[in-house]
This record gives structure tokens, sequence and C-alpha cells, in this order.
């Protein structure tokens, strides 16, 4: 079933070295699309293991990371679709776990950051974080997302818009919070960043 | 909000420009905070789990 051609273990080293490399990336992707820090990580073991049993078909020297980042974004669609199927709660659960926070210490403004992101539509939600956060291209976004470049920049663009607009408007589902000051305070921690640095 | 701005001609687009820099530093703000948000689970150390995976998944592929 499984293709197991000889390969040259120098070249299989190589691969795994290369992917021990991705998996602090793999497990943050996979915590912005799960919430769920357990759930993402068993999204991110089994998007590394796929990597793994398909390693014969990447190519050494093209971009690994692009490459599980597709991956594990197609596992996770397709787990979604099957709870889909299972049932409609699935989803809603989903939902609230994207935008539970485990540490209560954690600072406010990260906290804010985390249920607007919430808020966005989901391909908005994984344009932004994959050009702003994770750092690729437009262009290596688009192939990872399986879209157009000009769908890439336009959903990175409507996100950065919405995301603003949120965390000024204090819209982001928090009971009792304190509403509205989430730009103030992300203005004020990206200050205290930009001075550390 | 620009029909706003314009109700001080005099200053229109200065105020327009500092409106303008205002939204980029804004945007910069969530950009620092959305890699951070980011990074913060990078920093984190890996769990066992997925090196010991890997490791048997390596045997195997010797093995087979």
């Amino acid at each position: 079933m499984i293709d197991r051609s000889p390969r040259d273990p120098a070249l299989d080293e190589a691969f795994k070295v290369e992917l021990v490399t991705l998996i602090p990336h793999l497990r943050a992707f996979a915590r912005t699309l799960c919430g769920d820090a357990t759930a993402a990580d068993d999204l991110a073991q089994d998007a590394m293991m796929k990597a793994w049993d398909a390693r014969s078909s990447f190519q050494m020297g093209t971009n690994m990371k692009a490459w599980t980042f597709m991956i594990l974004r197609n596992q996770f669609y397709s787990e979604k679709r099957r709870s889909w199927r299972q049932s409609q709660l699935d989803q809603e659960a989903a939902e609230r776990t994207l935008v539970a926070v485990d540490d209560p210490e954690a600072p406010v403004a990260l906290d804010e950051l985390r249920l607007s992101l919430g808020m966005l539509p989901p391909e908005q939600r994984e344009a932004l974080i994959l050009v702003g956060a994770g750092g690729f291209a437009y262009e290596e976004a688009a192939e990872i997302c399986g879209v157009a470049v000009g769908t890439v920049k336009s959903r990175v663009s409507r996100a950065r818009k919405a995301l603003q607009s949120i965390l000024e408007d204090g819209a982001y589902d928090r009971d009792g919070g304190a509403a509205g000051d989430a730009m103030r305070s992300i203005l004020a921690d990206a200050e205290r960043l930009s001075t550390v640095r | 909000m620009i029909e706003q701005q314009s109700q001080h001609p005099s200053s229109g687009s200065e105020a327009n420009a500092a409106a303008l820099d205002e939204a980029r530093l804004r945007q910069q703000a969530i950009g620092v905070r959305l890699r951070q948000m980011f990074d913060e689970v990078v920093n984190e150390p890996v769990p066992d789990d997925f090196l010991e995976i890997l490791r048997r998944a390596d045997k195997s592929a010797e093995q087979g």
C-alpha cells in the first residue's frame, strides 16, 4: 500500500532534522486553527506523521515549512468536515474552544486579540495568521490555502480592518470584561515591546 | 469619518494625515501582538511525544 522504495538514509535523516525544527511552528499554526491546546497538538502530530510518510514526494531544498503547513491545514479541514457530518454541535464547540484561554494570567491584550480573532471568518483568520504571524509571503500563503494570490491579499486586508474595528469597538464576545480597552492596551504593549527591542 | 474631518477645512489635510498615521500605528500594534501570540507557542518546549512518535516511525521505516 505504501511505497517503500529504498531511500537514501542520509536523505531521510536530513528530512527528519528539518521536520523537527518545524514542529514548534506546526504547533503554533494548529493552535490558531483549533484553539484547544490538546486538540491542536493532536492535529500537529497527525500533520507531522503525514509529512513523514509523504517524505518521498517532498523535493528537498524547497519550502518545507509551507509544505507541512499545507498538510496540516488539509488535515484540519478534512477532520472538520467529518465532524460536521457527525453533528453541528461539534462545530459550535470548536468555535467556543477557539477563543478559550487556558491561562488566567495571560496578558489582557493577548486575551482580547484571541477573542477578536475568533470572530473573524475562518478564511480571513487563517490568511492573516499565515502572513501576519507565520512569516509567509502572500504567494506561499496562497499555495498553502489553495487560492489565488489576490484572494489572500484581499482576505488579509479585510481581516486587518475587521480585527481593528472589533478591538476598537470592544465587540468581541466577553461577559463582564473591560470591552473597549483592548486597542489601548495593545497600543501600550506594542510601545513597550518596541522599546525593548 | 471623512465628513467629520471636513468640518475643519483649514486643518483638513493635516487631520487626514494624522488619521492615516494613527491607523498605521494601530495596524502595526496589532501586527506586533499577532506575532507575539504565535511566537508564544513557537517558543514553548516541544512535548516529548512528538519526538517519540517520530523516533518510532523512523525505526519502523528502517525495519520495513
